[in-house]
């Protein structure tokens, strides 16, 4: 078999492929659902009522989708111009540490200056881990994929280094745990009464921010040029690898910002546990958005949606729910399969 | 002087040449699937499958190596979900592979709360035990270190041998590498580049399998969830060390196994006490990096390496 572009594909060949991917998923999920023992209806029921059912699911969906959007966004960013950051679990967590660094009463400013500061903070210090592989990468041609994994398990290590070091709670009964944060470094309610923060009003905002960055900048052209084709951007006067330097600073501010909205905005203080692997989910995101910013948030609340509903519906019906991270890796790799087939034909040969 | 003491004791080898073993059997998988041209990212999930698959068949009743056998089988069955995608579809190398892993993880943890739903501590299965080859296990140091393992870590060196005689020494190796230098003149060769390709993942992602596998089998005995902990990322870091060539990246396996048994042991020194023990685990992190960065420069990465072929195509 050999794959022939289309030049006009038809509405059908656009939609078709997506939604059969979507379909299959869940199809795959509804089989895996009857060999844990459960009714696949009520299944993907109990999925979706404790995503939307309620004013609380739907807040802690929101909650759930904060930190995605940020890292979807720090993935979406470095994936458009073909650098590959799978760091952003890092990068969150280095935002997360200048929070406390820097809010647990080093500064003791009022929030309007304090809450400013540290997110620019955050950015600087994801920012900067992410520059390192950027530079091994145009410097010494160092694959950034593997350096940027390795950097996760590394940057964990440094942090629960320090939790158990300098920065640990004195009052924290000898769990590994940072002290909180002074009440003016935290993110207030997005409406007083409802489990919402200002992160998420941040998360939006950075989105709209990326989109108008990547088409109506020179940035954004640059990075997309480097993305489509480094020789010809080369050719073109591009200077590809401060681009790529430019574009790891943006994509790993993004995931900082993730860790400071998550300390600063719902748990105020830092532990291990801090992000259940939000920086490997936002590629899920990343991807599932197609890479374009606003698909992130769409896509961010479709899969925070989807985990919040799984833990209940695990709770309900007996299902694990890794479930949920098996229908995301499906959804993922069939997306991915469904766009490829909307622009070429397989033809036998 | 207490570290130089650590290295001239039998045991201090022996647990490098067993930290090892797992290591090489991935390293050569990855290998394979980059010496055809495919970079596979999937490796770290399979390896968390293989050492699943390994334990589980075990623990269900099967013979020792009918589990190796049936943690090869579930590796190469995500290889060929891999393959298939990059392959004759093309698909970006890197998102497959990370979708892979995430899938094979997934997938393993969904099957081990359904087979084990109730338990707190994994039940522990009768691994491989060490096997002393006569005469050779004698020699002082030497014996004890690489001649008194478990035959699991004898096939990983015997594997090491066969693979780089395939690969240097008969048609078949020599399309492998072709396909990953110039698939072009495979083609015109008249031999199918998807084919070829599509084998070497499906192959390689069969030995990632063996070396999660080995974790559970031979290594431990029981499986627990974040077992492999970055190892499959490591060891693409070391084929990029062993220079793409199967006897190099044995040692550098060897070496990297080295360092990691010695951090073992200097921490339970009165030096290595006084430093957190978080230091001594980054080790081999940061080790990966550095052989990344010193080889990087040298090392020749196969042409078509993440190239993907369409006949046809000019």
């Amino acid at each position: 078999m050999r794959l022939e572009p289309i030049k006009n594909p038809s509405l059908a060949r656009s939609l078709l492929p997506p939604a059969s991917a979507l379909g299959v998923t869940v199809v795959i999920a509804s089989l895996l659902a009857m060999v844990a023992g459960a009714n696949p209806f009520s299944v993907f029921g109990l999925i979706l009522e404790g995503a939307f059912g309620s004013k609380f699911a739907i807040l802690e969906t929101l909650n759930r989708a904060t930190p995605l959007i940020f890292t979807g966004l720090a993935v979406a960013v470095a994936f458009r111009a073909k650098f590959w950051n799978i760091g952003a679990e890092a990068q969150l967590y280095a935002g997360a540490l200048m929070t406390v660094l820097l809010g647990t009463g080093f500064l003791p400013w009022p929030g309007v200056v304090i809450l400013p500061t540290l997110a620019l903070f955050s950015i600087l210090a994801g920012a900067t881990l992410l520059l390192v592989p950027a530079l091994l990468k145009t410097r010494f041609g160092v694959d950034e994929v593997v350096t940027t994994l390795l950097f996760n398990f590394i940057f964990l290590l440094f942090i629960s280094m320090l939790l158990e070091g300098p920065l640990k709670d004195p009052m924290g009964m000898g769990w590994p745990k940072s002290a909180r944060l002074i009440p003016e470094a935290r993110l207030p309610r997005l409406v007083e009464g409802l489990r919402l923060h200002w992160g998420f009003a941040l998360a939006i905002l950075s989105a709209i921010a990326v989109w108008i960055v990547q088409t109506r900048s020179t940035l954004g052209y640059e990075m997309r040029a480097v993305g489509l084709n480094k020789q010809a951007a080369a050719f073109a006067g591009i200077p590809v690898n401060i681009v790529l330097v430019k574009t790891a600073l943006l994509s790993g501010g993004l995931a900082a910002l993730a860790g400071f909205s998550e300390v600063a905005g719902l748990k105020g203080s830092l532990t291990l546990d801090l992000s259940p692997g939000f920086g490997y989910t936002g590629i899920i995101v990343a991807m599932l958005a197609l890479l374009h910013p606003l698909g992130v948030i769409v896509a961010a609340l479709f899969v925070a949606g989807i985990f919040v509903g799984a833990d209940s519906m695990s709770r309900a019906a007996d299902v694990p729910t890794y479930l949920a991270d098996i229908m995301l890796a499906t959804a993922l790799l069939l997306m991915v399969l469904a766009i490829m087939l909307t622009r070429f034909r397989v033809v036998r040969d | 002087m207490e570290i130089v003491e650590i290295l001239f004791t039998a045991s201090f080898w022996a647990a490098a040449i067993r930290i090892a073993s797992p290591l090489i059997f991935a390293t050569l998988g990855e290998l394979i699937c980059e010496r055809a041209g495919v970079l596979n990212l999937g490796i770290e999930g399979i390896m968390v499958a293989g050492a699943f698959a390994g334990w589980m068949a075990v623990y269900s009743g099967t013979g020792l190596w009918t589990g190796v056998c049936v943690a090869m089988l579930v590796g190469m069955l995500f290889g060929t979900l891999h393959s298939i995608l990059t392959v004759p579809f093309g698909l970006s190398q890197h998102v497959v592979g990370l979708g892979v892993t995430l899938l094979a993880t997934s997938s393993t943890y969904y099957a081990y709360r359904l087979a084990l739903p109730e338990v707190t501590s994994p039940p522990k299965i009768e691994a491989f035990q060490p096997f002393e080859i006569p005469i050779l296990s004698g020699i002082p140091l030497l014996g004890p270190a690489l001649f008194s393992q478990t035959p699991f870590t004898y096939l990983a060196f015997v594997l090491v041998a066969v693979v780089a005689v395939i690969l240097y020494r008969t048609p078949l190796g020599l399309a492998v590498r072709a396909a990953g230098e110039s698939p072009a003149a495979v083609a015109a060769q008249g031999l199918s580049v998807t084919a070829i390709r599509m084998g070497a993942v499906i192959v390689g992602s069969g030995f990632m399998a063996m070396g999660g596998a080995f974790l559970t089998m031979s290594a431990f005995d029981s499986f627990f969830f974040e077992m492999v902990n970055g190892r499959g990322w490591i060891c693409i870091a070391l084929v990029v060390f062993g220079s793409w060539r199967p006897g190099k990246a044995l040692l550098g396996a060897v070496l990297f196994a080295a360092f990691d048994a010695l951090q073992i042991r200097v921490q339970q020194t009165n030096f290595g006490s006084q430093i957190p023990y978080q230091f001594f685990l980054m080790m081999p992190y940061i080790l990966s990096i550095l052989a990344l960065v010193v080889m990087s420069r040298r090392a020749k990465v196969p042409a078509a390496l993440m190239v993907p072929f369409n006949k046809g195509e000019r």
